[in-house]
């Protein structure tokens, strides 16, 4: 009998990923997939802060329609900062980076991922990327958005605009190498009895973030590429005054940045499709429709991207066939929505931290998902294209759905990485806190935008100001919803319980296991016998002690 | 509950030659080569994206067409058809290099790998004495160059060069890339540590010379051949 | 101008009730949604919470559920694409009676000029019960023409012409915004719409002080530019082709391809003429890139346009394919 098999926990081992080792060298140097997520752990959650402190300014600015706070010049570097350390900085690496690089070799069964020195890399070329962007934001910053448009990023901008683009450039190959990694490790290091079928669906889900993040972000690096010659050589190839289009621009940007919307939501369907079942102790329904829905989302993803150039001159022929295949993308998306909640058909529900973010992201997400539906379809787009519904829409997927996602993972297996337990009174209360909060900040912006504000606008109308006043009111809420994780986690890291192997009682590889891991997860190589969130499997009760 | 077999039980002189990630030889062989393999994906969407740029402008609108069909014939087609040569039996000596090292050959290995490079190192020569030339031609339109185009169509020709000098630019830069790798394996392959055991470094790197060697197959025809006569 | 605090915007155009029926069917659909996924996950938490005595035997969903879920939202996709569709085309499709208004937008204003002469800035007066046709373009970097209470909108890219085309429905002043992020003061680079009864319209038509009318200062700057000295009016012996009854007709060019002689063809031929050379001509047109700003040029298709058109009747819109650089 194999030590993982036997009903009563293991015995907490002297020697785990953590007390391994001390020294600076031997966390800076890791191979350890474990180690190098809490290398990223600490690199998003930096530059998470970083970006949200650009939001509070930006936030309390908008109080009041006129320039008081901040220039526009300043403001317009604020909203830039905010969307790339978030987007490039935060959300892409956040879950597949952290939680996916933690738990996918201990979910499968392996002793590391299949190249862990690439892994090591990829944080190197992260951070190198966050160095960019932090030079630039001290220097004088940036103030193209986000989105790099042609030709006012290669010709008219006075800003840091190469600098940025080499720092995005960079991180984009360290999520390149994610994803390279994640689908070679899940194809060929699973552990034995670990079947494609009986794979997590944590897993499913990263492997279809992984093909996107493989396939998309390359093309980004060309736009990128084409952007800094233009810039810095003056070769023409945007920028009409030296004979280019700028046209082609959006299409090379967004043939990655709309696939990467899904490089950063596709990890948190991930982390719910493991909260739900845990927390309902339920076998998930309909385990193949989520899997293959990851996968239709992965391939449908790259044949949307016009959605966002209905009003940029293409043929309206090219946003027929755009906007019906975006419209296309909700099914895939409604199958995993409907199929959470019918996990919950006589189950067995807690509410602990996990679940209440599970359950928030649910709700949430079904609302940044219908008002997709309103800018998939052409005719409305051209009225709210540009306007604070496009801004509420993706905060309601990018917060609502994958920071929430995020949180309610770290929570999940807080006790896994750290061998500690948080406290749950705290938990809860930040959870309402980030749920509420949330909500006040965005929803009034739907129907800001639905009344015309365009977004990324310094000074707005007077009739404008009172539902921006309750948005800051909220983001204020949510402020401290955030900085409370922060605290506690903290604390609970010299303060908290000791935890157990398992102390949800959830189903999954990562919880046979001790709690941190040994540096090599298993103390040999595991055999899978049981089906995916198998509930009633004996082996998976909680060991609470 | 039966006993996990381990699908296979690695001896301890195996084990020791296998990354500690990997259970068995075989394991980390395929697993290196499939990475490789998705990393050449990546790379071809990078070379994809330039691609279709470069087919958009092509074909957008008749103008762009006839010019760019006229500057492909100012390219040097002589020089062109000789870098293509001297860069096809790189790709040659390349998989020669391979062949040795499971054939155990020794020290072929190491000629191999130099002929390689040498071959790597001429194309870039030729390349760099191409672009030499266009720019006495005052063909470079970079940095408000002064540029000498003739004829129907400046401004397109103008983004011919353009688009020309990014590609062949970026191949050359992986070329140099290949360079390096190879002259980092001669010290080995003079030792000959490469044989039939230990050969993955070698084929990796040849995936990716016939890769790098695959988008100038690519781009030759495009920029030099089509519609030419 | 509403400046009170309001949940819905003003609606002041034959567009606004489409856009307005669709936006309407979607907020009604997302609510019901919303509330119903929200309702079951709450109900379910009840009734089914840990420890709770609920009957759990008998088995889970039915596979069919999964089933009725996977095709009960096509239908209603299917609906919402085409009501999308029909918005767009209606907002595409610019009317034949409608009159024409010429925009150049830059870094940070909105400058229009009426056929009749009179020159604006961030300040647009429209008849109500008119379309109205806006032929923009920008003169530096991506800007976005955006009337919410007309329910309008379209980037105004640089090099090329763009159109959208509006009717006003109600007499007031609705607010003009750049709704593409255009650099430093984008967020000021807005703007006034005035619509006014037509017979207020007219008057004021009549009491602003007309500048030449675009067809009259391309003539000045045709002459002033020397164009004459080569399309001298369709002679024998002119260096470059005739200009009478160009607009709208099949051109050779000494490629051996014909091209239409439409608003693109004019401005890319007046700025960089070796492009496109008419069979039968040498190259010798100077290129007058930088010479000419993008008012200079507007009026300069006005005037050859004004030479007689080859099409009779409406002019076509301008073709909004992609990239044409």
């Amino acid at each position: 009998m194999s030590a993982i098999l036997e009903p009563s926990p293991p015995p907490r081992p002297a020697k785990n990923y953590i007390n391994v080792k001390y020294t600076v060298a031997s966390w800076l140097l890791t191979k350890d997939h474990k180690r190098i997520a809490l290398l990223y752990l600490a690199g998003v959650t930096f530059f998470f802060f970083l970006g949200g402190a650009a939001a509070v300014v930006f936030r309390l600015e908008l109080m009041t329609p006129e320039a008081d706070l901040v220039q526009s010049e300043t403001y317009n570097k604020l909203f830039t900062l905010h969307g790339i350390i978030m987007i490039f900085l935060f959300l892409v690496p956040a879950i597949p980076a952290v939680l996916g690089n933690f738990l996918i070799p201990l979910m499968i069964g392996a002793r590391d991922l299949a190249f862990p020195r690439i892994n090591l890399l990829s944080w190197y070329l992260f951070m190198i990327g966050g160095v960019f962007t932090l030079y630039v934001t001290i220097a004088g910053g940036v103030d193209t958005g986000w989105t790099f448009y042609a030709p006012y990023s290669s010709t008219y901008s006075n800003t840091y605009v190469m600098a940025t683009a080499v720092g995005v450039f960079i991180a984009g190959f360290s999520s390149i190498f994610t994803g390279l990694n994640f689908i070679v490790t899940i194809h060929k290091m699973r552990a034995p009895g670990m079947t494609w079928g009986r794979l997590p669906l944590f897993v499913w889900s990263h492997y279809a973030t992984s093909l996107i993040m493989v396939l998309g972000t390359p093309v980004l690096a060309t736009a990128l590429i084409l952007v800094g010659l233009e810039r810095g050589l003056g070769l023409g190839i945007f920028d009409p005054a030296l004979g280019g289009d700028p046209i082609l621009f959006q299409h090379l940007f967004w043939f990655y940045s709309h696939p990467a919307v899904y490089i950063m939501v596709l990890p948190a369907f991930a982390v719910i499709s493991e909260l739900v079942p845990a927390f309902s102790k339920n076998r998930i329904f309909g385990y193949t429709f989520i899997a293959y829905a990851s996968l239709a989302i992965a391939v449908l993803s790259f044949l949307v991207w016009g959605h966002h150039m209905f009003v940029s001159g293409q043929s309206l022929y090219a946003g027929l066939i755009f906007s019906i295949l975006s419209l296309l993308i909700a099914i895939p998306s409604a199958i995993k929505v409907f199929n959470w909640t019918a996990t919950l058909y006589k189950s067995s529900i807690t509410f602990d931290t996990p679940m209440l973010y599970a359950a928030g992201f649910i709700g949430l997400f079904t609302l940044g998902g219908l008002t997709g539906l309103f800018l998939a379809a052409l005719g409305l787009d051209i009225h709210v294209h540009d306007t604070y519904f496009v801004v509420a829409h993706f905060h309601y997927i990018m917060v609502g759905g994958t920071v929430m996602a995020y949180l309610g993972g770290i929570h999940f297996w807080w006790p896994k990485i750290t061998g500690k337990l948080y406290p749950e009174g705290w938990a809860r209360l930040s959870a309402v806190l980030v749920f509420v909060g949330f909500n006040l900040t965005f929803f009034p912006q739907f129907i800001l935008g639905y009344l015309g504000m365009p977004r990324r606008y310094h000074v707005y109308d007077e009739g404008f100001q009172v539902l921006n006043v309750m948005s800051s009111a909220g983001a204020s809420i949510l402020a401290v919803g955030y900085l409370f994780p922060m605290c506690y986690l903290i604390w609970s890291l010299k303060y908290g319980k000791p935890a157990s192997a398992n102390p949800w009682g959830a189903v999954g590889l990562e919880w046979l296991t001790p709690s941190p891991p040994p540096p090599h997860n298993f103390a040999r190589t595991p055999y899978v016998d049981w089906e995916a969130y198998d509930y009633t499997d004996p082996r998976f009760k909680p060991d609470h002690g | 509950m039966t006993t996990p077999t381990p699908a296979s039980s690695p001896t301890t002189a195996e084990r020791a030659r296998v990354s500690e990630q990997f259970d068995d030889p075989q394991q980390e062989t395929e697993a290196r080569i499939f990475g490789f393999w998705l990393f050449l994906i990546t790379e071809a969407m990078l070379f994809g994206g330039l691609f279709t740029v470069y087919m958009v402008y092509r074909y957008i609108d008749s103008t762009y067409t006839s010019a760019f069909v006229e500057a492909s014939r100012d390219l040097d087609l002589f020089w062109g058809t000789v870098n293509t040569g001297v860069l096809l039996t790189s790709s040659l000596t390349m998989a020669l290099a391979i062949w040795a090292a499971r054939a155990a050959k020794g020290r072929l290995v190491f000629w191999l790998v130099a002929a390689t490079i040498v071959l790597g190192s001429a194309f870039l020569g030729i390349k760099f004495y191409e672009y030499a030339h266009k720019y006495h031609e005052g063909l470079v339109p970079i940095l408000n160059w002064p540029f000498h185009g003739s004829g129907d169509g400046l401004g397109a020709k103008k983004m011919f060069y353009t688009l020309y000098f990014t590609m062949t630019g970026i191949h050359a830069l992986h070329m140099v890339l290949g360079i390096a790798v190879l002259l980092v394996l001669l010290v080995p392959a003079w030792k000959e540590w490469f044989g039939p055991e230990n050969f993955l470094p070698l084929e990796m790197t040849g995936l990716y010379w016939h890769f790098v060697d695959l988008v100038w197959v690519f781009l030759f025809p495009l920029l030099y051949l089509i519609d030419r006569s | 101008m509403n400046e009170e605090f309001a949940l819905f915007p003003e609606s002041a155009s034959t567009a606004a009730p489409i856009v307005d029926g669709l936006y309407t069917f979607l907020v009604l659909l997302s609510a019901v949604l919303t509330i119903g996924v929200a309702a079951v996950i709450i109900y379910f938490a009840i009734k089914y919470r840990g420890g709770s005595a609920a009957f759990r035997g008998g088995g889970g969903v039915k596979t069919w559920v999964e089933v009725t879920w996977l095709v009960a939202p096509l239908p209603i996709l299917l609906l919402i694409f085409l009501w999308g569709a029909k918005a767009a085309f209606y907002m595409h499709r610019v009317p034949d009676d409608a009159m024409q208004i010429d925009v150049v937008a830059k870094q940070w204003m909105w400058k229009f000029q009426h056929a009749s002469g009179q020159r604006e800035i961030d300040t647009l007066h429209v008849p109500v019960g008119r379309p109205v046709r806006m032929r923009m373009i920008s003169q530096d970097v991506i800007h976005s023409f955006f009337v919410p209470a007309f329910r309008v909108k379209q980037d105004v890219l640089p090099g090329k012409y763009y159109e959208t085309w509006f009717e006003a429905t109600k007499p007031g002043e609705y607010r003009l915004y750049c709704a593409e992020y255009c650099g430093t003061n984008h967020s000021r680079m807005k703007g006034v719409v005035v619509a006014m009864t037509p017979t207020d319209f007219e008057d004021w038509l009549s009491g602003e002080t007309a500048d030449e009318t675009p067809v009259i200062a391309g003539q000045r700057l045709f002459e002033q530019m020397r164009c004459d000295t080569c399309h001298r009016g369709g002679g024998q012996q002119s260096r470059g082709p005739a200009l009478e009854a160009l607009f709208r007709k099949q051109v050779p060019l000494v490629s051996g391809e014909n091209v239409l002689a439409d608003e693109a063809y004019l401005r890319e031929s007046i700025l960089r003429p070796a492009a496109k050379v008419v069979a039968g001509y040498e190259p010798i047109m100077p290129a007058f890139e930088e010479q000419i700003d993008e008012e200079g040029i507007l009026s300069l298709i006005a005037y050859i346009k004004s030479l007689g058109s080859d099409a009779p009747g409406p002019t076509p819109q301008v073709e909004e394919e992609g990239p044409t650089p």
